[in-house]
């Protein structure tokens, strides 16, 4: 994928000293050190990153850590200190202010916390904001914001003011007025953060929803890491104005950079964060290619291992069944010409990679055999047994 | 010794008077304008609410407070007309009027600019708000000393004093209204690309609609009190019949006059209310919007009821 923003070594310092601030972080002093011997704060520091062409990248720290600073450096709100901010190829912070203007009118949107609708403007007014500022005629700009808010799920909506809607419904619009312009950006600054916990969750599905249908380049500040995880194709963690750590959720989750990085798990669901394919092994477990050995070949095989449990795959690794020491005994001892179906564990059934673990957990505690893996082609992917998913577990809590 | 620390003078009266001297010898010009003006839109306003027949008038006026108000507020506006013309004071109320209404409008025609300038500048501000404070907090009756000076006796002076007294509301009002609004609404405005024109014009005066119409509230207000202290210097009006009551003595006429300016205060002060409630921040949804959702809402729930009778 393309980089559609590349960020380079920004900073925002706010206060009376900003070049001495600069010269003393540069000498690598903390942010508390700088504060108390220039009386000026350091917003953000060496961001060094860049969001690919399609991606949710998420922004996610406590407040105060610069996050919000941030995301409005990236269309200028805030003027950087120093670094480069470069969309599409172009350094916007040596824009000129009606570069700038034009910038924010075709390229970038934005989603805000309180909405920040205008209460004299109808829904479908509100909507087309972003059209009428750019000068767009009445009527082409109604059209284009009515198809905006059929996107939201609101055209019935369209001649209702915003006092007249729940926050849910407000917040569709703001993201409605967003998508109206067809800005390839989008910035959402904790545009979930003021709704209630299901409209919240109801708010992240449809953004999900609308990324398959129509990729946006999205730029989400967050503080919840259930949310990061659920819209984030990465996430940035912040932290007195650094940043700590981008990677992708499972990533993160598995390799938290620090203890910072580590403390926003508290209280995470990790059985939501990990899908079966990221936790199965080949742990403890003989893997046979059905055309290469018969059966008793594979029970002399596990002995010699120590190992109790096999897995019969075909030569394009299409997993094929279970076998236990039991069972190749057993499906051995009638004839010489044993076949592998007969030594096949019955009860045991794969999942798929993708399956959430919290579903998968029901299935392994519920059995006494591991649950094997398959991807979507039906290849085997390795197994999950209760020892991994205790650890898995055990890694947040 | 203590006396002598204490024993000086700064003759600020003295250099008061000296500028209003040099005003009044060199800007003659100057001041002849602003009288021509302000002469004009006093007349024509004057001219316009006395030319209308007394009865058409009174009517238009207790029209506009059913509309705006209520039919409550219309039968007092009914019962404040009998009033002024059973004490024979409406021609003098309309006077009061018209110099109200014209210094009202120079007024805010002024003051509300230098509000939207002080919002955005805060150097502007920082020099403003010391002046604003001078010309509430200053004895009106002062202002009629070089205003009389400068421009004579009369409707002008009156004026000039009336919307320097009358003023500063709407200036503070604007200026804090735009101040108020809200941080994500101003992002909002420059996110999706406004200049700072339509920053002023689409996001900041619009919400800002409810501080800047208690400010024109407020001006008019003190304008109608001002407006009968201008009558020592000749405006006339209201204040006019009150002057005489005190000079004479005469309690009766000094109370009529004084009603007069009570009713004519209310009848200004609702209706001028009435426009600062805009419809559309906070409150209950309108009548109309409510009605359009009945009506939106009705054929869906015939259906439901069809479909449960079957």
């Amino acid at each position: 994928m393309q980089d559609k923003v590349v960020v380079k070594d920004l900073y925002k310092i706010f206060g009376p000293e900003p070049d001495r601030a600069l010269e003393l972080l540069d000498q690598g002093l903390s942010k508390a050190e700088i504060f108390e011997q220039t009386r000026t704060t350091v917003g953000v520091q060496k961001a060094d990153f860049s969001i690919r062409e399609g991606e949710v990248f998420v922004v996610m720290g406590l407040s105060g850590s610069g996050k919000s600073t941030l995301v409005r450096m990236l269309n200028r709100l805030i003027e950087p200190t120093r670094g480069q901010v470069i969309v599409d190829g172009v350094d916007i912070t040596q824009m000129s202010k009606q570069e700038l203007i034009t910038m924010r009118r075709r390229s970038m949107s934005m989603v805000f916390q309180s909405f920040a609708l205008m209460p004299h403007k109808s829904v479908a007014e509100n909507a087309a904001f972003g059209l009428e500022v750019s000068g767009m005629a009445k009527t082409q700009r109604r059209e284009r914001a009515l198809q905006a808010l059929d996107t939201v799920g609101l055209a019935a909506n369209a001649d209702s003011y915003p006092d007249e809607l729940s926050g849910g419904m407000k917040q569709r619009v703001g993201l409605a007025r967003a998508l109206a312009t067809d800005a390839p950006i989008l910035l959402m600054d904790e545009a979930f953060s003021a709704l209630d916990p299901l409209i919240r969750t109801e708010m992240q599905d449809e953004l999900v929803r609308l990324q398959s249908t129509h990729a946006h380049t999205i730029v989400f500040i967050s503080h919840d890491l259930d949310e990061a995880i659920r819209i984030g194709d990465r996430i940035a963690i912040m932290e007195g104005g650094a940043i700590v750590q981008i990677g992708t959720p499972e990533e993160i989750v598995t390799n938290p950079a620090d203890d910072y990085v580590r403390s926003f798990f508290h209280g995470v669901d990790v059985s939501k964060v990990f899908s079966a394919g990221d936790i199965a092994s080949d742990r403890a477990i003989t893997v046979f290619e059905r055309t290469g050995v018969n059966v008793r070949a594979a029970l002399a095989q596990l002995h010699e291992r120590g190992h109790s449990l096999g897995i019969v795959i075909d030569t394009d690794r299409h997993y094929r069944g279970m076998v236990s020491l039991n069972s190749l005994a057993e499906a051995g001892r009638d004839s010489a010409h044993s076949r592998w179906e007969d030594a096949f564990l019955t009860q045991v059934q794969p999942a798929a990679a993708d399956t959430e673990l919290s579903e998968v957990l029901g299935q392994v505690t519920a059995s006494e055999f591991p649950v094997p893996i398959v991807d979507a082609e039906g290849r085997y992917r390795g197994i999950v047994d209760k020892t991994v998913l205790l650890q898995t577990l055990d890694k947040t809590t | 010794m203590a006396n002598d620390l204490t024993d000086f003078e700064i003759p600020i009266g003295d250099w008061v008077a000296a500028g209003v001297d040099w005003i009044q010898t060199n800007l003659t010009g100057v001041l002849d304008g602003i009288a021509e003006v302000l002469a004009f839109v006093i007349d024509s306003f004057e001219a316009l609410l006395q030319g209308i027949p007394p009865l058409i008038l009174a009517l238009v006026i207790v029209l506009l407070a059913t509309w705006r108000v209520g039919w409550k507020f219309g039968l007092f506006a009914i019962a404040a007309m009998v009033l002024l013309f059973g004490m024979d004071i409406w021609s003098e109320t309309i006077s009061t009027l018209g110099l109200v209404i014209a210094s009202s409008l120079v007024a805010l025609l002024i003051g509300i600019p230098i509000g939207i300038g002080m919002a955005r500048h805060d150097g502007l501000e920082a020099i403003a708000r010391p002046v604003l404070d001078l010309m509430q907090t200053m004895p009106p009756f002062v202002y009629l000393i070089p205003a009389a000076i400068f421009f004579g006796l009369g409707k002008v002076p009156g004026a000039i004093a009336t919307l320097i007294f009358a003023m500063p509301p709407a200036v503070r009002l604007t200026n804090l209204g735009i101040r108020q609004v809200s941080a994500e609404h101003v992002e909002a405005g420059k996110a999706f690309g406004c200049t700072s024109r339509q920053l002023l014009f689409k996001v900041q005066l619009p919400l800002a609609m409810p501080s800047i119409m208690a400010g024109i509230n407020q001006t008019i207000m003190l304008a109608l009190s001002m407006v009968v202290i201008a009558s020592m210097i000749g405006a006339g009006g209201l204040g006019n019949t009150v002057l005489t009551g005190i000079q004479r003595l005469d309690v009766g006429l000094g109370f009529e006059g004084g009603l007069g300016v009570v009713l004519l205060a209310i009848l200004l002060d609702r209706i001028t209310q009435s426009f600062g409630i805009v419809r559309r921040v906070g409150g209950p949804p309108s009548f109309i919007a409510r009605l359009r959702r009945f009506f939106q809402r009705s054929p869906s729930t015939h259906r439901q009821e069809d479909s449960r009778c079957s």
